[in-house]
């Protein structure tokens, strides 16, 4: 008996896991899902936590419900993967063969990467969102805040879901106003970047929202250390930010099992192939999600699209065939804006976003690069589609692997 | 929208390669560059031509110190295939970032790359 032996049952994990037992001889193959922990967070959701929108149980079901009977699912921690031996060894001593292995460990932020964000202040003036538990504080600090600097600091890139910490802003903008305490409040938003987005387009559009609404953004930044006692940032190149209430969204790195077994790259990110998704250093080995070094965007949709050609591929492999190099980078991100209201991006490697309707052309019902109230009411009905089609890789209707033009206002030249 | 809107033009990047390349007369040569100036081809950048750009970059007189990093840069692209990151001229090049941003202050990577003749670093996702 043959195993293809998936790591991580986070989205993308859980999204093979369920592809492939439609798809494998299981009478031949035997399909492996390892993940530490019990449960499956809604991610997208840890967004409307601290706003009091969602609480901890509008996010968490249990993993196992999304794991399908047939696949072999076993909770346990990662020790190591010697990928020279064919062999994952667990933290409890378990070892397990494989002949295919799937790394779906995902990304997490490691706060302790930014010097004096953990020490004094965290989780009292310094919170992240991008935990439960920090998403949680969060929304008990944001509680009793009666005005003062409240800055948003995206810290380091890559991160997963890039346009998370913008939307927090604008959410906080909402927020604030709805609160009337807006205008006591110093809203600002701290970037690595030199515009507000790693999209240039996009950045022309939400960086002029920035402005509108009076939200500082203060650009260029590399942090050097955060002093929690002072309450303020400081760069490499001395520029000081003072802060009464800090959200940090601090450095993502992939798993520190794939450091562990000699896997990654500075950050801990797989060397990945561009466009099959095989690992740039072993054949029989392949990268999923937001544990790649892949130039796509770390987020849901992206997995999800890579699960469609990566479920092809390790068929082909199986069959000793040349694998399909079918992924082109391709996002589709809902960006809330406030107010109701969000914006739809869809790109790909090549393509930034523009302006259009997605997945119809004319008829949408979603509107590219444009902020509408049917793109907030899409973002927000995106958590059932999540748990009910995306996980159980189930069809979604009209929407493509591959990124299409079709919808899409492009510019006239074009060859 | 309310603003005046410059959009990139987003298939630009698909057609770029039918494009010309602009070039510019450096140090006695001709190289080719792209529209922001940085080499298209490394391997046409020389040691007299890092005097003349760190000038052109408002670094001044080049250091033991900028030639470690430029060094460094050179060396990682030439084996990685891409530019590194400020974590990886830290870990791989033993250039605390510190150093990094008092050699080359004002995007201590972007200048040093295109001292050194290099692409820009990858714009992030």
């Amino acid at each position: 008996m043959k195993r293809v032996l998936i790591l991580g049952a986070g989205s993308a994990g859980t999204m093979m896991a369920n592809h492939l037992v439609k798809k494998l001889d299981l009478g031949q193959w035997k399909i492996t899902v390892v993940d530490q922990h019990k449960t499956h967070y809604y991610q997208p959701g840890f967004l409307f936590i601290p706003f009091g929108t969602y609480s901890k149980k509008d996010v968490c079901k249990d993993k196992a419900g999304f794991i399908p009977k047939k696949v072999e699912y076993i909770q346990q921690g990662i020790d190591v993967i010697k990928a020279e031996e064919n062999t994952v060894l667990l933290e409890g001593g378990q070892r397990l063969d494989y002949d295919i292995l799937i790394i779906a460990t995902g990304a997490k932020i490691v706060p302790d990467e930014i010097e004096g964000l953990t020490d004094e202040g965290w989780m009292t003036d310094a919170f992240d969102f991008y935990t439960v538990e920090g998403a949680l504080a969060l929304a008990e600090r944001l509680k009793t805040f009666e005005g003062g600097k409240l800055v948003v600091h995206l810290c380091e890139m890559p991160i997963k879901c890039p346009v998370a910490p913008l939307e927090f802003t604008l959410l906080a903008d909402s927020y604030l106003r709805k609160r009337g305490i807006r205008d006591k409040t110093e809203l600002i938003y701290i970037s690595p970047l030199s515009e507000a987005f790693t999209k240039h387009n996009c950045s022309v559009v939400l960086g002029g929202m920035l402005t509108d609404k009076d939200i500082r953004f203060v650009s260029d930044y590399a942090v050097e250390r955060v002093d929690g006692a002072a309450k303020k940032i400081i760069s490499f190149d001395e520029r000081e930010v003072d802060y009464d209430l800090l959200v940090s969204i601090p450095t993502n790195m992939g798993d520190a099992a794939i450091e562990r077994s000699g896997l990654g790259d500075d950050l801990n990110f797989v060397p990945t192939h561009k466009h099959t998704l095989q690992s740039r250093a072993h054949e029989n080995i392949f990268v999923i999600g937001d544990a790649t070094d892949l130039p796509s965007s770390k987020a849901g949709s992206v997995a999800h699209f890579q699960a469609d050609v990566l479920t092809e591929n390790i068929q082909l492999y199986i069959d000793g065939k040349p694998l399909k190099e079918d992924f082109d980078g391709h996002a589709n991100c809902f960006i809330e804006s406030g107010n109701g209201k969000a914006f739809l991006i869809d790109f790909n490697y090549d393509l930034e976003p523009v302006q259009g309707t997605f997945p119809l052309p004319g008829i949408g019902p979603f509107s590219l690069l444009k902020e509408t109230r049917i793109n907030h009411w899409g973002k927000m009905a995106f958590r059932w589609i999540y748990w009910n089609l995306l996980l159980k890789a189930r069809p979604m209707p009209g929407i493509t692997t591959r990124m299409t033009t079709v919808g899409k206002k492009l510019p006239k030249a074009t060859t | 929208m309310k603003h005046p809107v410059h959009f990139v033009d987003p298939v630009k990047k698909i057609t770029e390669q039918e494009d010309k390349m602009p070039t510019r007369e450096i140090a006695g040569a001709t190289v080719d560059v792209n529209e922001e100036g940085y080499f298209t081809n490394p391997d046409q950048w020389t040691e007299a031509m890092a005097a003349v750009l760190a000038q052109e970059e408002e670094i001044g007189e080049l250091t033991d110190g900028h030639r470690k990093v430029i060094n460094f840069l050179r060396q990682d692209y030439k084996e990685k295939g891409v530019m590194p990151s400020i974590r990886r001229v830290k870990n791989a090049g033993g250039i605390p970032t510190k150093e990094l941003y008092d050699l080359f202050p004002g995007g201590p990577l972007k200048k040093s790359s295109k001292i050194a003749g290099l692409p820009k670093p990858a714009s992030c996702v």
